[in-house]
Order: structure tokens, then sequence, then C-alpha cells
């Protein structure tokens, strides 16, 4: 992995007024250097600003005040170079799995060169035999393959992943995070993952931002030096674990159960 | 793939396999159960072919032969029977076709009871309306004597089909072209929503005949007012819908496609518009029945053709049979056009299938 600087946060405030005219700070004071070829999670409870810094990285939101740099230029608009995977039901509800896949291609007015890849890539997700099905026919799981498979078709410098596999159950969850995995190592895509599980971010990340709430801020970067693939059980792992957990039931007043497994 | 199995494949409710049949599953229908339903299809009309053949002619009706091709020569009674067996074979040839399918079977026998009182219906009018003539004439003529027009003027009853069809397809293609375009452009650019969504709100209450002065002077044809009169019927509810299918596509489809490297034209024609199909063809519908009631009444009101032209000119010298003759081919031909249509639709929108109720 280089130390080159593909993203890099600096001081980023977001604040949203809700429908009961209350600010909500979003986010304060945020900054994060983020390097070319690497995967790094995003970790928080929920509500603390997570999806809000992923939309601001992918160019969908801007932010107060601070800048967002990529490959040393400011995000003023989404670009094709930052694939985005949204938390869930992002599929193009009147496309196959096939179309929509090819959709990223077909956007980018590439479709005829690159059809190949459409193949290639249902493939790498092990979705042959459902090309032709509609996103209502396939599961969950399937689902968020192919909202994977459809933003890694454009060949991103950076894939951004909003809690892809948060709606899923543990079995299907560890057989999509193995693909990720496999996908990063083939294509050296720098990977921003958010979730707010743990595990997932451990067994996943070569480096980890926990995040706290109200108002939302890193307020610790974590190194993870395990080698592939990780043992879930490992004392390392665990520590770690406990570690990270710690850190966020100290920033949340009210601690949330739902870490445990 | 040929016409026919897309027709099939549109025709099919899942593409997927079906469920395995269990608790709450519908019953096979058994071959013994099978045969007699179907027996019991064509019964009625049987009975009414039988009727037609056998009761005797009491009431003085003039039945004439006419000269069908070069040397058949046949009346109202002949074409009538020909027509109830030819209604028989298509019956038991749906029948033979349903035979190896259960889902065809019971929709096949669902409807018997239905087909036997048709036939019987039939059998009990020919009694009274023609063969005693116990009906109010010339208001009720028998079944057979509606028939009659097709014997007498076939060449004619076909021009002014021919008419009413040019009409509707000329009025549904500007119409509905026009509607989905205003459509759109209302429902993606807020300026145009500002400007154009009120005229649209209060013109479109108002029922499309109410133009027909201004259309027959303004226009230089009858035939070009009358589509203009159908165009307006099909562009104000498709326009509308359009516009709420297109303002209604989620804010997070537009995101992932823009994430994506969209720009702003396959955010139009590849996000918005495959969202708005639903709607687009609810508006249609909805269109359709304003645009068959305007068809007619215009065409009785100020047209020198079309199957409402027919029914005035009838009305006229009290051929009531003509007139029927003319409700017969208006239900079947708009029938047909409503399938044709609800083809396309099932093609267009197949991936709803099984995401809503239907
Ligand atoms: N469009 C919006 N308008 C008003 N408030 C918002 C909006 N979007 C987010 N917020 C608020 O900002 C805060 C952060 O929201 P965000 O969606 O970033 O959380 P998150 O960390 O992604 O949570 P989760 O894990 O549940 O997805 C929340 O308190 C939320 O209520
Ligand atoms: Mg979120």
């Amino acid at each position: 992995m280089s130390t080159e600087t593909i993203l890099e946060i600096k001081h980023v405030d977001r604040t949203y007024i809700d429908t009961n005219d209350n600010t909500v700070e979003a986010l304060r004071d945020v900054s994060l250097t983020v390097r070319r070829g690497e995967f790094i999670s995003i970790i928080g409870s929920s509500g603390c600003g997570k999806t809000t810094l992923l939309r601001l990285i992918a160019g969908l939101d801007a932010p107060e005040a601070g800048s967002l740099r990529i490959d040393g230029a400011e995000i003023t608009g989404t670009d094709p170079h930052r694939g985005y995977v949204f938390q869930q039901g992002s599929l193009f509800p009147w496309l196959t799995v096939q179309q929509n896949i090819a959709s990223g291609l077909k956007a980018r007015h590439v479709y005829r060169r690159q059809k190949a890849d459409v193949a290639e890539y249902i493939e790498l997700i092990g979705m042959r035999g459902f090309e032709k099905s509609y996103p209502h026919q396939i599961s969950g799981g399937m689902a968020q393959r192919v909202a994977i498979a459809r933003a890694l078709i454009n060949r991103p410098d950076a894939l951004l992943l909003d809690d892809p596999m948060g709606a899923l159950d543990s079995f299907t969850r560890a057989d999509i995070q193995d693909k990720l995995l496999e996908l990063w190592r083939r294509d050296k895509t720098t990977m921003i993952l958010v979730t707010h599980d743990v595990d997932e971010a451990i067994y996943l990340s070569d480096r980890i931002a926990v995040m706290t709430p109200r108002p939302g801020k890193i307020s610790e970067i974590k190194e993870v030096k395990l080698p592939h693939p990780r043992d879930r059980g490992g004392a390392e792992f665990l520590s770690l674990r406990r570690d990270i957990l710690e850190k966020l039931h100290l920033a949340s007043a009210h601690p949330e159960p739902e870490y445990s497994i | 793939m040929s016409y026919f199995s897309k027709i099939r494949e549109a025709l099919q409710k899942e593409p997927q396999a079906r469920p395995l049949p269990g608790r709450g599953a519908p019953q096979n229908v058994s071959n013994l159960r099978f045969t007699t339903l179907t027996v019991f299809t064509v019964l009625g009309l049987i009975a009414a072919i039988v009727v037609n053949r056998t009761v005797p002619q009491i009431a003085d009706v003039e039945i004439e032969p006419y000269r069908v091709g070069a040397s058949l020569d046949i009346n109202i009674n002949g074409l009538y029977v020909s027509v109830l067996s030819g209604v028989i074979l298509l019956y038991l040839g749906i029948a033979v076709f349903s035979f190896l399918d259960q889902d065809r079977r019971r929709k096949f026998i669902e409807r018997a009871p239905f087909r036997f009182a048709v036939g019987l219906v039939l059998a009990v009018w020919d009694v009274l309306g023609t063969k005693f003539l116990l009906l109010p004439q010339p208001f009720f003529p028998g079944p057979a004597r509606i028939l009659e027009p097709f014997l007498m003027e076939p060449g004619y009853i076909l021009q002014q089909i021919l008419y009413s069809l040019r009409l509707f397809a000329c009025g549904f293609v500007i119409g509905a072209s026009a509607g989905i375009l205003t459509g759109i452009l209302i429902g993606w650019f807020p300026k145009v929503y500002y400007w154009v969504q009120p005229v649209l709100k209060i013109s479109g209450v108002i029922p499309a005949v109410a133009w027909m002065p201004f259309a027959l002077t303004l226009l230089p044809t009858p035939f070009g007012a009358a589509v203009f009169l159908i165009t307006i019927c099909q562009w104000f509810p498709i326009a509308s819908l359009t516009a709420q299918g297109i303002q209604s596509t989620p804010k997070t489809h537009f995101e992932v496609a823009r994430t994506l490297g969209a720009k702003t034209p396959y955010l139009v024609f590849r996000v918005a518009i495959p969202h708005a199909m639903p709607q687009i063809f609810t508006g249609i519908s909805i269109a359709n029945g304003f645009t068959f009631t305007t068809l007619v009444m215009v065409e009785m009101m100020g047209q020198p053709g079309g199957l409402g032209y027919y029914i005035n000119a009838s009305k006229v010298w009290s051929a009531y049979y003509k007139v029927f003759a003319a409700i017969l081919i208006m239900a079947i031909l708009f029938s047909l056009i409503l399938w044709v249509l609800s083809l396309v639709e099932s093609r267009v929108l197949r991936w709803q299938r099984g995401l809503v109720k239907q």
C-alpha cells in the first residue's frame, strides 16, 4: 500500500435544520486523510453522521465549512471515479440485474465498448443465472452484491460504501465481506466503508475511523495490522474489538446493545 | 422471438417458476369435470341454434336471402346460426388448447355458467324478437335481424369501421405523444410546471366536445376537427399523470444515477420516464374512456363517416337493427383496442409483475 493521499478532508462542518426548526450538527470539524488503495472504515452509532460524511465525499452534498479534496482537487459534484453503494434498495426496479449492472456503462456512454465487463462482474459476484431477474425477485444480499458490481464496473478510484450489509443476516454479511475483500485485492480500489458493526470494520479494514455523535466528529483512528484472512476469534482481533466498543460506549450517553453478536 | 411467443410471454402472469401447490392452492380440475363443463359452456349456444332451426316462424317477418360471393345465398337465420357455430367452435378450440394446463382449465371453466346463460338468453330473445315478434318493433329486433346489415351492406360498414379507426388512431398518436411530452416538461421543469399546470388543471375538467363549435369552424375539415377533439381528450389526462409520475421519482434514483456518471438526458429518459411509465399507462386508459365517448359523439354530430355517423343515419330511417349492429361493432372494436394496449402495457411494465398488487 502506498502512502500517497487520495482524499483529504479538512475541518468540515455540516448542519441540518430539521422539521421542528432545530439545528442538528451532523458533522463538526471533521478531518480525515485517506491513502490511495487502503480499506478504511468509518464506524459509529446510528445518527452520528456517517452517511452525511459519505455523501459529502461523493459530492451529493456540500459542506458549510471546510474542504474536501480528491487527488488535490476540490470536490464539487458527483463523479463516476467515486463509486457509491447506498445503504439499501438502490437498484432501479425497472431494470434486470444485468441491466442494472450495465447502467453505469450506459450512463457514461461506454456500454458498447465495455459490454463484456457486465458478464464478468455478474460472474464475480456470483449472480450467474439471475441476469434476467428483476430486483424484487432477488434477495437483499443479492441486491447489495449487484449494487456493488454496478458501482465497480465503472472502475472507480474509490468506492464509497454506506453500510451496504447493515440490513443483512450475519451469514450473508460474511459472504459479501469476503467478496468485497476479493474485489478490493483484484482492482486495488480505495474502499471507504461506513458501518456500525465493529467486527465488520476490523475484519475488513486497514484503518478504522471511530465517529462519535452530537456533534458528529471523528474521535479516533485505529490501525489494524492483522494479516488477511483475519480470524474473528483471535486474541488481537478481540482486544481491538473491546477497545473500539469502549470508545463507542463512552461516547454515547445510553449504551446501545446492538454491537453484541 | 416470434410474434406469438412474445404475446404468450406477455400474457403469462409470472415469468419465474410458479410456487408449488401448498395449502390453499387451487384445486386441480379433473378430466371429467373439465369435459362436463366444456359441454355445459357450449350447451346454451347449441340450444340457441336448435331453437332457431326448429321453432316455426309464427309472426309475419320478411326474411330474404342475400347473395354472398358468386353463388352462395344466405339469409339472416343462416348467418346467425353460422356465427353461433363459429363461437361454439372457438370455445371448443380453446377447451382443447386448455386441456393440458391446469391454470388454463380453471380459467376456462370459470366462465361456463355465464356462457351457458348467454346462449339461453339468445334463444329466448330469438323466439320473442323474431319468431313471435312480441317485442316492440322496430326498437327491439331479434338477434338474427341485428346481423342483417352485415349481409346487406358489409362494404359500407367496413368503411365506417375504418373511418372510426383512422380517427381514433390519429387522435391517439397525436394526443398521447403531446400528452407525454407536455407531462415530461411539466414534471421536469419547475418553470413549466408553474405556468402550464394551472392551465392544464382548469381545462382538464372541460369535456372535449365543448370545444366542438370552435373545432368545426377553425379547422379546415370535419375530420381534422374530430382529430383535434380526440387529441384534447388524450392530452389532458396523459399529461397530468405523466407529470405526476416524473415528479414522484424518488430522489435516491437520481442520486444513484449521478454517482454512476449520468448526465441530465440519462436522468430524464432512463430514470424519470421509466419510473413514470405505470402512471403514463394509467393516463392512457383514463384518456381512452373519454376518447371513445367523444369519438362517437363527434361522429354523430358532424362527420361524413364512422360508426357514430352510421348510427345517426340509420336512426333517421328507424333502422334500429343497424343501430344495434353498430353498437355490437363498437363493443368489439373498443375492447380490441383496450386489449392491444393492455398487451403493450404488460410488456412494458413486466418489471412490475409480482411487485404490485394487481
Ligand atoms: N436531510 C436531513 N435533514 C435533517 N436532518 C438530517 C438530514 N439527514 C441527516 N440528518 C440528521 O443528521 C444526523 C446524522 O445523520 P446520518 O444520516 O449522517 O447518520 P448515520 O450515521 O448515517 O446513521 P445510520 O447509521 O442510522 O445510517 C442525524 O441526527 C439525522 O437526524
Ligand atoms: Mg446512514
